[in-house]
């Protein structure tokens, strides 16, 4: 603050003004710290009214509290897990079937949500009218339509259109789509099998390194050999060499209609099919529209200078404008991920078993509704938090490499 | 001649007095023939033609609004004509994608608004074009870059991001970039007009320099000294039009229509 007592070449003809007293509340850091008390202090009131009253109510209904429901057996079956599952196991089994189930729709979700997103979002800034047009349709008809109400509709739309199983639709032979969901052979499990994923590993190691090697040579004669054609081969033909050298297993589990339903092979339900397909849709959308605007927020002169160099427009693309992009995008990006995440928990309305419905059951069953939901709670905020701290990471990467502008 | 002007007090001289060296050639590499444009129902090019020699240095001017940038944008299919031929380097621009592309390899632009890449350091700015477009290894484009930082005499800054640098660096920068690309033909459409004045003059040498080494230009600029020590032909333009056109020494001395004579008192008495 200033000084006062110095009063910088003013007439000392009355003296210089005494130093006004201020109160050390009126110190801006003394506030400040002030404040985080106050925060703090209300915070811990109202959590700790909040715990005091709820164990009190429990005791009260005779409810037993703690976590120790999750050992017990659940006696509940659900739809579709990803690990081994039966009545039998625990509620902790149980609940981690359903947080497995929440994760495997929202990865996939997230993967095809941006993958559709950037397409949608790059073709509505297409110079084709067409393309343009349509493309701005397919958003403001996804963002305006409520998220629950398109998982009715595509839930209906499986269970409605789609035939009954005796006479599913067959595109391919062993291939079924009914209202059952979809169901496809799958290979009977054996060596040679794992050996062929061992092979699409590999393949994919091999044409990274292939690709850096590219760059490498593209630096040093100009020529960038092309990598497209030997990495299809490799993920073609490692995985077949493998699955030969492995004793070339052939025998395949095919569906075969048994009763009223499917029997072998493998299958996509109808629930999980369709909260993948609504949550992917709706949310591509709105990556359509943060790619968009991230595009349009690169000043137009950067589209003229590299187009000047003769840049083709792919390269424009990719070498101008999505590099400064992605700094617009990235921050809501996030965002839409864990919107799609948490939206994952409308699973419920369609019946697929995720973490909320099977918690949900499983607070029904047991009464424990303090702790699921503390469970609920928690796990959310822990994916919520992974995402926002890779993207973080992945979004100062970025800045790092982009320096400021 | 009584009422010539001459354009003595323009704001900066560059500092090279330039004699006019090499003669320019008798081909003819950039040709509008009639060309005209429409922005919507605005008639904004109107029979514009213009026959610029190798080695020819051109300077347009004229007022705000009158058509200049979108005369030269047009040269490099920045924008697109509606009527008439333009013709570069032999080459007439049609919808021909590879065409386009071919000229632009050739013709190096550098806009008010250098238009650096933000994201890319000074050097990658430079090596982007030889790297993606001509397929330069990148050592030998590297070695360019730094031969043309060296020209524009910011070697030491190649590390850094354009947004570190003063627009005078920038402007060098984004001349550095287009001769990186070794263009027969340079457009520069008002390089020094977003610049603060002490950074003009430095701007102005680096292209001063270019043009005593016979490159062949077209320069859309106010900078009136500029204009008399290196032009061979100065255009003036007014509503889309070709006023008037003439060596420097003529135009300024003496102007033969009325909107020139207006537009030149007005620019060199302040
Ligand atoms: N993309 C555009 N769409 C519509 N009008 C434009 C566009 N670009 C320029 N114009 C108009 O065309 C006229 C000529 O512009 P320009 O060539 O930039 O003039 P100058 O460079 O001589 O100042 C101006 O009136 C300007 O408003
Ligand atoms: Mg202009």
């Amino acid at each position: 603050m200033a000084d006062h007592s110095s009063a910088r070449g003013a007439p000392a003809a009355k003296g210089s003004a005494p130093p006004r007293k201020t109160s050390f509340l009126n110190d801006q850091r003394v506030r400040g710290v002030l404040y985080q008390i106050l925060t703090i202090g209300a915070v811990v009131a109202v959590g700790w009214y909040l715990v005091h009253n709820t164990l009190t109510n429990l005791a009260a209904r005779d409810i037993a509290t703690g976590f120790g429901f999750l050992d017990r057996e659940a006696g509940f079956d659900i739809s579709e897990s990803v690990i081994e599952y039966s009545p039998a196991d625990t509620y902790g089994r149980v609940l981690l079937a359903g947080l497995l189930n929440t994760l495997k729709v929202s990865i996939i979700g997230i993967v095809l949500a941006t993958l559709i997103g950037t397409i949608i979002g790059i073709a509505r800034l297409s110079n084709n009218w067409l393309v343009a047009k349509l493309s701005s349709v397919y958003v403001e008809a996804m963002r305006n339509v409520p998220l629950l109400l398109q998982l009715f509709f595509w839930y209906a739309i499986i269970g409605v259109a789609l035939p009954h199983p005796r006479e599913a639709l067959e595109p391919v032979e062993g291939w079924f789509l009914s209202n059952r969901g979809f169901r496809f052979p799958y290979p009977v499990w054996e060596t040679g099998w794992t050996l062929a994923v061992i092979g699409l590993v590999l393949a994919a190691v091999i044409t990274w390194w292939l690709n850096k090697r590219a760059a490498r040579i593209q630096g040093e004669t100009g020529r960038r050999p092309n990598v497209l054609i030997p990495g299809i081969a490799l993920f073609i033909g490692l995985p077949v060499i493998l699955w030969a050298l492995g004793g070339a297993p052939t025998a395949i589990d095919v569906p075969e209609m048994a009763g009223f339903n499917f029997r072998g092979g493998a299958s996509v339900s109808p629930e999980f099919a369709a909260l993948l397909l609504g949550l992917t849709l709706y949310t591509a959308a709105f990556i359509a529209e943060i790619v968009r605007g991230g595009i349009l927020s690169v000043h137009y002169g950067q589209t003229e200078a590299a187009v000047a160099l003769g840049l083709k427009r792919g390269l424009v693309m990719r070498l101008v404008l999505l590099p400064q992009a992605l700094r617009v995008i990235i921050p809501p990006l996030t965002s839409q991920y864990l919107n799609l995440t948490k939206n994952s928990s409308l699973a419920i309305a369609i019946g697929y078993p995720d973490l909320v419905a099977t918690a949900n059951t499983s607070i029904n069953q047991t009464g424990q509704a303090v702790e699921g939901v503390a469970i609920i709670m928690a796990t959310y905020l822990t994916v919520s938090l992974s995402i926002s701290a890779f993207m973080n990471w992945y979004n100062s990467y970025i800045a790092l490499r982009g320096g400021r502008s | 001649m009584s009422n010539g002007i001459e354009p003595t007090q323009t704001t900066v001289e560059p500092s090279v007095d330039a004699p006019k060296t090499p003669a320019m050639g008798e081909e003819v590499v950039i040709r509008l023939d009639n060309v005209n444009k429409w922005f919507g129902h605005f008639h904004v090019l109107k029979d514009i033609n213009l026959d610029v020699r190798r080695g020819e240095r051109v300077v347009v001017c004229g007022p705000s609004g009158s058509g200049k940038s979108t005369v030269i944008r047009c040269i490099n299919r920045l924008e697109e004509h509606q009527q008439g031929d333009i013709i570069v380097n032999g080459v007439t621009l049609t919808n021909d994608v590879k065409a386009i592309e071919a000229i632009r390899k050739d013709v190096g632009m550098v806009f008010q608004s250098f238009n650096l890449f933000p994201h890319l350091t000074v050097l990658e700015n430079l090596i982007l074009g030889p790297i993606w477009v001509n397929k330069t290894p990148r050592k030998e484009a590297v070695d360019t870059a730094m031969y043309y930082l060296e020209r524009v005499k910011i070697p030491e800054q190649a590390s850094k991001y354009p947004g570190q640098l003063s627009g005078g660096q920038q402007q060098r920068v984004a001349i550095a970039r287009s001769l990186c690309m070794k263009p027969s033909i340079m457009l520069f459409d008002e390089p020094t007009s977003a610049l603060d004045p002490e950074m003009i003059k430095e701007v102005l040498d680096v292209m001063v320099e270019l043009a005593q080494e016979g490159m062949t230009m077209i320069c859309v600029t106010h900078e009136m000294g500029f204009a008399r020590s290196v032009a061979d032909t100065v255009v003036f333009m007014a509503d889309g039009q070709i006023v008037e056109k003439n060596s420097p020494k003529e135009l300024f001395a003496n102007p033969q229509e009325e909107r020139t004579r207006q537009f030149l008192s007005q620019i060199i008495q302040h």
